[in-house]
């Protein structure tokens, strides 16, 4: 086996010069641009394959790993490596961004820089998922706040300064305590690699400021109720992509984080504290399922019916422990965590594929109001079969990607209490409702306006990357095993980290 | 070819052809997206039978096998696969044959429909649903097929999307549905709690020692674990099914197309719930509790929704009830414990419900779309074929003796009536009396349809005339098993070990081996009904229908008039429409504007947010004050910093 290939450096950094040819390339030469951002996230997309053929299945140990020492006074090093938690993730990047820039072909203004920006944010992306060392890590997480910050700012809409700033001010906010907390754990262990701090024994105070630091960082990545209201604004304005990106990947490095820092940095007081994560994930999922509901804006409905899904994750991973201690057997704690990243992963198809199809629709409405839409079906034919599909994904309908984690945090969650999954099971009604209630005033009905008379079913491209993810949400739905298959050493590996007290060790 | 493959054919046959006719509709045409369903579920049935043949007939083996691994998590694996048992293999012949005798019949009733590819591919997938979900072999197939069966249906219910009416009732149902399938997923979710895995035979075997377990919900009271597993499945039963209070989707579901009614409810989307509780005797028969509550709901069903049938003037609406009713029979049955009965029932149903909806479909062709039965009349003239499978299915619906449905109805109310259970003589009086009223709606239409005056409009009246063959050939194909099969089954479905061991019912609940006790064959079965009360009860109904109807035609509305109240209660439906509608709707918007507006941006965006950017301005503008620029104040300040840490020095020293 292996390569000598670099293949994580590559994979963060090919993105990256590519985006960088591209702004030097410029505007001028838009056709050469596009067809090179083509490539580059193509080729990207490529090396995600190969890392995936090379990955080992039968190990939770960091894989294909590089080091090399950056600022040795801290120790602090250029380490990449990947796990069964990484890899899934990096693999939705890269094809997600594949898909953004063939959605992104039509863009007038400032080509050059918009794609750009998607491929530095590409590789910016791998680098958070293939760090192992802490402040790398760090490195990674604030650097990719820049491009989504100017995607929003300089192609977003009206309000999009507002927007923009919101969003700025929640994400940085949250992180500087993530530094902080960083910065103590290097006190204590004198060491920046992730691993050694999983290791490190801590006292339970210290775990559960650490642990509260990190949840003000994740938390609004995710976003948690209630530290989510910056999400519908972001996306409101975002362009079609940056939505796309944001929904698709951003909101996954608040679970990630869960997964890489809080759970096996803070064991007892993820442990102590998860009673907070799960009811503030059921508000998730049923408030927000409610607020979802009566949206207008269909951009705005989405960016709620996110929040909501992304309850399953957080759901999923912190009923684990609890429902151990309660019922003795750990069955539930590989399948939430396990369900909930599941959960991130379809959700990225999902989420994204309807981020795109509102993009499709704007790009000839010029509205995203729910109100300007109406029968849609009758000229937009097949449009209206994938978004049929996307539609009943979102709602969590069987054989669809969608089903396969809430069905599975559902089970795990029963295990501690049939309370809590009733209340996660709420989404069964809730989601179904606002999705197809949307689904059926924006695309069902008699042809509703003049727009809706002269719109033009979706063109190559556009069915390119629509169909695209719709085969990606089939082929999960029906046969989920290769992704669990990825994540399982890693998943068992860290479920025995969480329930080992490092109190005192 | 080994039986694997066969099964395998059978369900994927089906779905390629949904497949191709679906993804390339406009290139294969509309003869060809027939075609390949036709040939498809063809496929399928041909296979089915000769499955049906080898097992029933020949003694084949029961096949268990695994397909595919879904996924592993944990020391939980997933799996795909069948169980093809006497059971399954029943409706894999009723479920494969109906649907593609409604495969042929749609060509010539969707003939000018613009939507025609689609709608063969959405029949196909159904079927393909269907037998997914019969065929399972463990409870996450059954979810899949079940959820399947429910999106197509809601397809399918609003296939003509520019009607408004029509895109609400697929909404509607998919939402009720959804409800059921709430109840169903905790049920499946405390299955895997309990027992481990989520197979059917790993969890029938462990279901006896799991008898006495039980499971506490609420602080300090203990439910029986089987009891709640078991009521929540039947909750999900209850959407699929149409048992009230889930039922309200059923009468709007008429929205789509006939042959789409015909499909859904005689052979395939509202029995899935009855062939589920079937499927799950081995646990049903642990909780006293579940049968009960499905022997009053069933009973409850079966007669107030019949009495609905009494009013309705939409000639698909009294079929819709006519078979929410029959639905209430056949849940009756399962809580009697008489599963082989309610099977049985499922499958006279099958046929002469699909019947009684392609007899309709056929008058509602021939009068350009007319499904007001006020505006019918005397077509027996034009329609003999029609007029008379119509005659032979009602007949069969009411329970006439000699007709499939007499076997099965009879079956149920003999059940009913030997069953031990809490609620059981609730439930017979309900199916008994509800026997009459079957006979008065059955006849009712049937008179209102096909005799008396011609009350179409003349243009209409000129050009009636019989349906093509390609809708009279099913309906002939139809009216035999509607004839025959419950003469033919009765014997052996009920009395001689049909199921062997895909049933199971416990011994001191064991109905049917009573009544199988004093059953000497067919013959002596059809005569003893003539001593019997639901044979005069019925007969009683069509004389009523006739003195109502034909004889005496102003006599209804008369009496809609003298009774106004009890009328306008029934026309409304008990208003379950309104009530669901003003406080599930309403109430969930209500909730989300509340959350939203008052929760989201006032509470979080206004009072946190925006709150603490005023807090930030607010002490900037007391930081400001300190920096005053006066040597006093940071002398001042200096002072007290001193003082602070003077105290926290001085403090290691006490």
């Amino acid at each position: 086996m292996g390569t000598s290939l670099p293949l994580l450096s590559l994979l963060v950094w090919v993105p990256v010069l590519g985006g960088v040819t591209l702004l030097w390339l410029g505007d001028a030469r838009a056709p050469a641009v596009r067809r090179l951002a083509l490539a580059v996230s193509i080729v990207t997309f490529a090396l995600s394959l190969v890392a995936y053929r090379e990955f080992q299945l039968d190990t939770y140990e960091m894989q294909l790993q590089e080091f090399s020492v950056w600022i040795p006074a801290f120790n602090i090093n250029y380490h990449l490596g990947i796990d069964g938690i990484a890899l899934p993730l990096i693999l939705l990047t890269t094809f997600m961004t594949v898909l953004v820039v063939i959605a992104g072909w039509d863009v007038e203004q400032r080509p050059s820089q918009y794609l750009a920006a998607f491929l530095i944010l590409e590789g910016l992306m791998n680098g958070v998922f293939a760090s192992v060392d802490a402040i790398l890590f760090y490195f990674f997480w604030e650097a990719m706040l820049i491009p989504m910050f100017l995607i929003i700012g300089v192609w977003g809409g009206p309000r999009r300064v507002y927007a923009t700033i919101k969003f700025f001010l929640y994400t940085f906010l949250g992180s500087v305590f993530m530094l902080v907390a960083l910065l103590y754990l290097y006190g204590q262990a004198g060491s920046f690699n992730i691993l050694d701090l999983h290791r490190l024994p801590l006292p339970l105070l210290a775990q559960e400021l650490i642990f509260v630091a990190f949840l003000l960082a994740f938390s609004v990545k995710v976003p948690m109720w209630p530290v989510h209201t910056w999400l519908p604004d972001a996306h409101v304005e975002a362009p079609t992509g940056g939505s796309v990106i944001l929904a698709a990947i951003l909101l996954k490095m608040g679970g990630y984080g869960f997964l890489r820092f809080s759970l096996p940095i803070a064991p007892d007081a993820s442990v102590a504290l998860a009673n907070l994560m799960i009811v503030l994930s059921l508000i998730a999922i049923a408030y927000i399922g409610f607020v979802a509901l009566v949206q207008l804006d269909m951009k705005k409905l989405i960016a709620y019916s996110s929040i909501s899904h992304m309850g399953f994750v957080t759901l999923g991973f912190f009923i684990g422990v609890p429902a151990l201690l309660a019922t003795g057997r750990p069955d539930a704690g590989v399948m939430g965590l396990e369900g909930g990243m599941m959960q991130m992963i379809s959700h990225g198809f999902i989420s994204g594929a309807l981020f795109l199809c509102v993009g499709v629709m704007y790009d000839r409405v010029h509205s995203r109001e729910i109100a300007d839409y109406g029968g849609v079906a009758n000229t937009m034919p097949k449009f209206a079969a994938l978004m049929m599909l996307f539609a009943m994904a979102n709602s969590g309908l069987p054989g669809t990607s969608g089903f396969v984690g809430e069905f599975l945090v559902i089970l795990a969650s029963f295990q501690l209490s049939p309370w809590i999954a009733f209340g996660a099971a709420t989404i069964l009604i809730l989601g179904a409702a606002y999705t197809l209630w949307m689904y059926k005033r924006v695309v069902f009905g008699d042809v509703a306006n003049d727009a809706v008379a002269a719109l033009q079913d979706v063109n190559a491209r556009e069915f390119v990357f629509l169909a695209l993810l719709a085969v990606a949400v089939l082929a999960f739905g029906l046969w989920p095993a290769p992704i669990f298959d990825v994540m399982h050493p890693t998943m068992e590996h860290l479920f025995e980290q969480v329930t080992i007290s490092k109190v005192g060790g | 070819m080994d039986m694997k493959t066969i099964y395998l054919a059978i369900v994927l046959a089906p779905l390629a052809g949904a497949v191709i006719a679906g993804l390339s509709g406009r290139a294969i045409g509309r003869a060809g997206a027939h075609w390949v369903t036709i040939i498809g579920v063809g496929v399928s049935t041909v296979l089915s039978l000769y499955a049906y043949k080898r097992m029933m007939l020949d003694g084949g083996p029961v096949f268990n096998e695994t397909i595919y691994r879904w996924l592993s998590t944990g020391s939980l694996t997933l799996e795909v696969g069948f169980l093809v048992d006497p059971l399954s293999v029943t409706m894999m012949a009723v479920v494969s044959f109906v649907s593609w005798l409604i495969h042929i019949y749609t060509i010539g009733y969707m003939h000018d429909d613009p939507g025609y590819q689609r709608f063969f591919s959405f029949i196909s997938l159904f079927t393909f649903s269907m037998l997914m979900l019969v065929m399972a072999n463990n409870f996450l197939q059954l979810f899949f097929g079940w959820e399947g069966v429910g999106l197509v249906s809601y397809l399918l219910i609003g296939f003509w999307f520019k009607r408004e009416s029509a895109i609400f009732a697929g909404l509607k149902a998919f939402l009720v549905n959804r409800v059921g399938d709430f109840g169903f997923l905790i049920g499946i979710a405390a299955i895997l709690m309990y027992f481990g895995d989520l197979g059917y035979s790993s969890v029938f075997q462990q279901a006896p020692s799991m008898a006495g377990e039980t499971i506490s919900i609420l602080d300090g009271t203990e439910w029986s674990l089987m009891s709640f597993i078991c009521i929540c499945l039947f909750i999900g039963a209850m959407g699929k099914s149409a048992q009230v209070p889930l039922h309200v989707w059923l009468p709007d579901s008429m929205e789509g197309p006939t042959p789409i009614s015909a499909l859904i409810h005689a052979a395939t989307m509202v029995t899935a719930g009855i062939f589920m509780v079937a499927r799950m005797s081995p646990l049903y028969e642990l909780s006293e509790t579940a049968l009960s509550l499905m022997l009053v709901i069933g009973a409850v069903t079966a007669f107030f929704m019949g009495v609905l049938g009494l009013v309705q003037n939409d000639i698909k609406r009294v079929v819709a009830y006519s078979t929410l009713s029959q639905l209430g029979y056949m849940t009756v049955a399962l809580g009697a414990s008489a599963y082989a009965a309610a099977i049985f029932h499922l499958v006279t149903h099958a046929f002469f419900k699909a019947l009684l909806f392609l007899a309709a479909g056929s008058v509602i062709i021939a009068l350009h779309h007319e499904q007001d039965m006020r505006r019918m009349g005397g077509v027996y003239r034009y329609m003999p074929i029609t007029w008379f499978t119509c005659l032979i299915a009602s007949l069969a619906s009411i329970g006439f003796p000699g007709f499939a449905g007499f076997y099965s109805k009879d079956s149920i109310i003999e059940a009913v009536h030997h069953s031990q259970l809490w609620g059981a003589d609730f439930a017979y009086v309900a199916v008994l009396s509800c026997v009459l009223i079957t006979a008065l709606y059955s006849f009712r239409m049937f008179f209102m349809t096909f005799h008396g005056r011609e009350r179409m409009d003349t243009e209409t009246w000129k050009h009636l005339h019989e349906s093509p063959a390609v809708v009279t050939v099913p309906l002939a194909v139809l009216a035999v098993p509607s004839l025959v099969i419950g003469a033919m089954l009765v014997g052996p479905m009920l009395f001689e070990g049909y199921y062997q061991s895909a049933i199971y019912v416990a011994p001191q609940h064991d109905v049917l081996a009573q009544i199988g006790a004093g059953y000497h064959g067919v013959l002596g079965f059809t005569l003893h009904a003539f001593g019997s009360a639901p044979v005069y009860l019925a007969l009683a109904g069509v004389g009523l229908a006739w003195l109502g109807y034909i004889k005496y035609p102003d006599i209804p509305g008369k009496l809609a008039e003298r009774f106004s109240l009890p009328y306008t209660i029934l026309m409304r439906k008990y208003g379950f429409d309104e009530l669901y509608q003003w406080l599930f709707a309403g109430g969930a918007r209500g909730t989300g504007r509340l959350l939203w507006q008052v929760g989201d941006e006032q509470v979080i965006d206004g009072a946190l947010v925006n709150g603490t950017a005023a807090g930030v301005r607010w002490l900037s503008g007391l930081v400001r004050t300190l920096q005053s620029g006066y040597l006093y104040d940071y002398a001042f300040a200096m002072i007290i910093g001193l003082l602070l840490l003077l105290a926290l020095f001085l403090r290691q020293f006490f």
